[in-house]
């Protein structure tokens, strides 16, 4: 009995910090509509800061959490939302959860930065560290006192803020009606910042009580705040009591599974498989058990506008880009050395794992954090299907795969949005936790995965494995293309589009649902069974599948070719870190860097550049400048005036800085299209004129020069030419009738209609 | 009409690269009421939303009071006594009546003050005040989004279309109300469909189609005629 309260106070406490977190999550989420999956990165952040002001630094405590809490963290709850949150306005969920994956790889690697884990430090104390009151016999620690009173404090702050406060009232009137907010006279944008700033606080204030508790460890400490999730999603994201409620009941099982489990009669193991991962999963089985009691996410009439938009992939494009693919691929590989090999054939595994993103989240708009899950289980496939890897092996792993993936969509299908993308994180979780670890999967840490046995060809070396994965790529790059183009695709858009109408006109959202997870699945499981080498279980860990589901987005997650923007993009990277030992730690910050840009672009880089490129095709005068510069550039290099290095900087300059910005620039008013030239021909001088090969001593650095100018120039030429005032155009009910169309204007209405002539 | 007090001048606004309004030009005078028709897509709301603040025109004016505010935020505008009553109900359904009021304190009014001239006026909102808004009827809210132009005493009123789904006797007993508050001097700018029910409030009438002014006038001058004309697109 004794022992059963003991647990129950520290199952209380626990769920005492849950329930600061949780609170902070539902605070956000109801003002702006954001699930903000940086929330435990945040805590995590607060508690280290605290711990240098503290005792690295030995400030008194009161000052240090003063400065942490009352300073920093609404700081930094400001900057996010003013920067980061307000620009996701009318875009998609996914967009928007990706942004705060961004965020959360932002502060992790920040954190990974300036705290890097192999430096001994001081050790981060409890409150009032050794203090212990006894009730009714049992030792309560006062940093535990200090956890329940601090849980109290917030439940009745909150409770008095949002209902007795007109700022707390005017929170909960934008969520109804922002405009109408607005004409009432309360600045939106100010509560926005408020509810950030709140939230942040709310986070520190859990993170640092967690470390008094957890000790100062980055992953812990983000993943056992994660859990808290569970109980926000207990309270619907929006009742307060019972996400309180709902943290008691995580914390209680935490701490009673931890009792419990030491006993002789616990069993060790369920039908032959070891549950040492169970009491990680406990979280994750309850947010997954809250999902599934949802009631069925209700089917909303109208157009859902967002700003993300794609255009239908042609065929023409699709084959010459596939075919081009695999001759780059086959052209290039001969001359990379080894190591460089098998960073680009990461690179396209990962790209073909984001591939399996694009028919999901980009055609049916439903977020999956789980891909790499399926990779992982794809592989597993391949290694224990017989067949020793031959074409029909892949093909049995595949399917089984797509199987596993529909039935674990058949749950979850009921939800959507936010909702999904969580039960698919906690089946990634619950995969990881439970399947991966056991000794049925992957033996003694890692397996072998056969390598693709195709007769007559040898493909055992780094390079055939390559040329292979890019090939698969495009292969299955084209089947996504012609998925896009069937009826299926149809049925995949109008799922997005709009539920609602769809429903309608009598289409089964469950099957569409289902065949968008199985063919995702599909996809990922032959990233996995393509593999071709050891694999370990931590390759398919879930938080690996956090930065592809973000670059993909980054890239465009509605295009083939973002998809393999993103994978490169991710291969790319950890190539940057190898090259630049330097700049180590800005690869760690660099996807969750661009990331936060989203909001700017939801539709993603590689929508952008194509896009571009595609307002090009009928303006022939811009299309022979261009080429007229690409010709010149390479003149220079043919009769040395230019060294290769010059020759190759330039070059890319000018096919992604200047040629794209063209149409932009010449659309701008006269005196941002003079400032635009005039900063891209400095770009283009610089570029030429610099002596690349002696001034810059290594290649990465010269890689990163290039990107720094394009950001600079190209980015910064955009910009300039994109915020201008539009010369004022005719509206479309009145050209055509009083007047004639100009050529101009019947561009920009072929663009407008998307009509690609 | 020598200082008018809300002046629209060459208005253009657009919604994306589609242009809407092409061009209108209004003036309302203090202690006017002026009646905006027109049929569907005539920019009527639109017209209400560049007014109010939250759509910016691409170009022209928007003068108050002698000031031009053109692209001033709408919170600011609304601080300074411009009240809006927006399409559909102007309320705040997930909060409660009270709380709805206690939006309303944004203008610089006193909660108290709000509340007292809210429940004498209505009776029936005083009994739902702890009630969340969207529970009322149709009615009641839309007394409780006119309750916040008569307690908040604004310069200039924006109605938007406060017919919306209502039976036509409680139509008539809110436009008494729409008068009461004109006779206290407020300038009011009332879109409406039933083109009847406003022009016996109105004191001017604006037609508007195809986003641009196609007639003004008395409001008594305008005529059957002149109204079909516009709906039917002769």
């Amino acid at each position: 009995m004794q022992e059963l309260l003991t647990f129950t106070i520290i199952g209380l406490s626990t769920g005492a910090i849950y329930a600061v977190v949780a609170s902070g999550l539902v605070v956000t989420y109801t003002t702006s509509g954001i699930f903000n999956l940086a929330h435990g990165a945040t805590g995590m952040l607060a508690a280290f800061t605290y711990w240098q002001l503290r005792f690295d630094w030995n400030l008194p405590a009161p000052i240090a959490l003063f400065i942490t809490l009352f300073v920093l963290c609404p700081i930094f709850g400001l900057v996010t939302e003013r920067f980061v949150m307000r620009g996701l306005q009318g875009t998609s969920e996914v967009v928007k959860l990706s942004v705060t994956v961004a965020l959360f790889a932002f502060m992790i690697g920040i954190a990974n930065w300036i705290w890097p884990s192999d430096s001994s430090r001081e050790a981060f104390l409890k409150f009032y560290e050794g203090n212990k009151v006894s009730i009714f016999g049992i030792n309560i620690s006062w940093h535990k006192l200090i956890t329940f009173g601090c849980a109290i404090l917030v439940a009745i702050v909150l409770r008095l803020l949002l209902f007795r406060t007109r700022m707390g009232v005017a929170m909960r009137a934008v969520v109804d009606d922002r405009a109408l907010t607005e004409l009432n006279g309360g600045r939106p944008d100010r509560v926005a910042i408020f509810a950030w700033a709140l939230s942040a606080m709310l986070a520190g204030l859990a993170g640092i009580l967690l470390a008094g508790e957890q000790q100062l460890n980055i992953e812990p400490l983000v993943f056992l705040v994660i859990n808290a999730y569970a109980a926000a999603i207990i309270g619907r994201l929006k009742n307060l009591p019972m996400t309180f409620a709902g943290a008691a009941v995580l914390g209680l099982l935490d701490a009673y599974y931890l009792q419990f489990s030491d006993k002789s009669w616990f069993p060790q193991s369920i039908m032959g498989f070891g549950i040492s991962g169970m009491r990680a999963s406990i979280p994750t089985i309850v947010l997954f058990i809250a999902l599934l009691a949802l009631p069925q996410s209700r089917l909303r009439a109208g157009v859902v506008r967002i700003r993300e938009q794609n255009k239908m992939p042609a065929w023409n494009t699709s084959l010459l880009g596939a075919v081009s693919l695999i001759a780059v691929v086959v052209a290039i590989s001969g001359m990379l050395t080894r190591s460089n090999t098998l960073l680009l054939l990461n690179g396209f595994t990962f790209a073909i794992v984001a591939l399996s993103l694009v028919p999901l989240t980009g055609y049916a708009g439903q977020m999956s954090l789980a891909p790499l899950t399926f990779a992982g289980l794809g592989a597993i496939a391949m290694s224990k299907l017989p067949g020793d890897g031959n074409l029909l092996t892949l093909i049995a792993a595949v399917v089984i795969v797509a199987l596993v993936g529909a039935l674990v969509a058949l749950p979850a299908i009921r939800l959507s949005g936010i909702y999904l993308a969580l039960s698919t994180a906690a089946f990634a979780v619950l995969v990881t936790k439970l399947i991966f670890n056991q000794k049925q999967t992957f033996m003694s840490g890692n397996i072998s995965v056969p390598v693709l046995d195709i007769p007559f060809l040898e493909i055992n070396t780094p390079r055939g494995r390559l040329i292979l994965a890019s090939i698969a790529f495009s292969v299955l790059g084209l089947g996504v293309v012609a998925i896009r183009r069937s009826r299926l695709g149809r049925r995949l858009i109008a799922l997005k589009d709009s539920p609602a109408a769809a429903a309608t006109l009598g289409m089964s959202l469950t099957r569409t649902k289902l065949a968008a997870f199985a063919i995702s699945a599909g996809i990922a499981a032959c990233a996995g069974a393509l593999a071709g080498d050891k694999v370990s279980p931590q390759q398919y860990d879930f938080t690996q599948s956090l930065p592809i589901v973000l670059l993909t987005v980054v890239g465009g997650v509605g295009t083939v070719g973002g998809a393999l923007f993103g994978g490169l993009m991710l291969g790319g990277n950890s190539v940057l870190a190898t090259v630049v030992p330097t700049l180590k730690n800005v690869t760690k910050i660099l996807p969750g860097t661009i990331g936060v840009t989203l909001g700017r672009n939801p539709s993603g880089a590689a929508n952008q550049i194509a896009d571009a490129y595609r307002s090009l095709t009928n303006r022939w005068s811009l299309l022979a400048f261009a080429a007229a510069g690409a010709i010149v550039i390479w003149i220079l290099d043919a009769q040395y005036v230019i060294s290769h290095w010059a020759f190759f900087i330039a070059g890319v300059f000018w096919i992604l800085a200047v040629t794209p910005n063209l149409v932009g620039i010449m659309q701008a008013t006269r005196t941002r299209r003079i400032i635009a030239s005039i900063y891209l021909g400095i770009g283009v001088i610089v570029s030429i004129s610099i002596d690349w090969d002696n001034a810059v001593d290594s290649t990465g650095k010269r890689l990163i020069a290039l990107i720094l100018l394009i950001a600079l120039f190209g980015v910064g030429a955009q910009r300039v030419a994109e915020n201008a005032p539009r010369i004022h155009r005719s509206s479309p009910d009145v050209i055509g009738l009083t007047k004639d169309f100009t050529d101009e204007e019947l561009d920009h209405a072929e663009r407008e209609l998307g009509v690609v002539l | 009409m020598t200082n008018p007090i809300l002046e629209l001048r060459n208005i253009r606004a657009s919604y994306g690269s589609i242009e809407v309004l092409h061009g209108v030009n209004l003036s309302i005078g203090r202690g006017e009421v002026v009646a905006l028709l027109g049929p569907n897509g005539a920019g009527k709301s639109t017209m209400i939303k560049v007014v109010s603040g939250l759509l910016r025109p691409t170009s022209g004016q928007l003068v108050v009071g002698g000031r031009d505010v053109t692209g001033a935020a709408a919170n600011a505008l609304a601080r300074t006594g411009l009240c809006t009553i927006p399409e559909g109900r102007g309320i705040f359904p997930n909060l409660t009546v009270r709380e709805n009021l206690l939006m309303a304190t944004y203008s610089g009014h006193k909660l108290s003050d709000i509340e007292e001239s809210t429940y004498t006026r209505f009776p029936r909102l005083s009994e739902r005040r702890t009630q969340l808004a969207g529970t009322l009827s149709g009615g009641e809210q839309q007394m409780l989004s006119l309750a916040r132009a008569l307690a908040t005493n604004p310069v200039i009123l924006l109605l938007d279309e406060l017919s919306m789904g209502l039976a036509p006797l409680i139509v008539a007993e809110l436009y008494q109300q729409v008068a009461a508050i004109a006779a206290e001097g407020v300038s009011v700018l009332v879109v409406e469909q039933f083109a009847r029910t406003v022009l016996g409030v109105a004191d001017q009438a604006v037609l508007l189609a195809h986003g641009k002014v196609q007639v003004s006038g008395k409001a008594s001058e305008i005529g059957e005629d002149v109204l079909a004309g516009a709906y039917l697109g002769s």
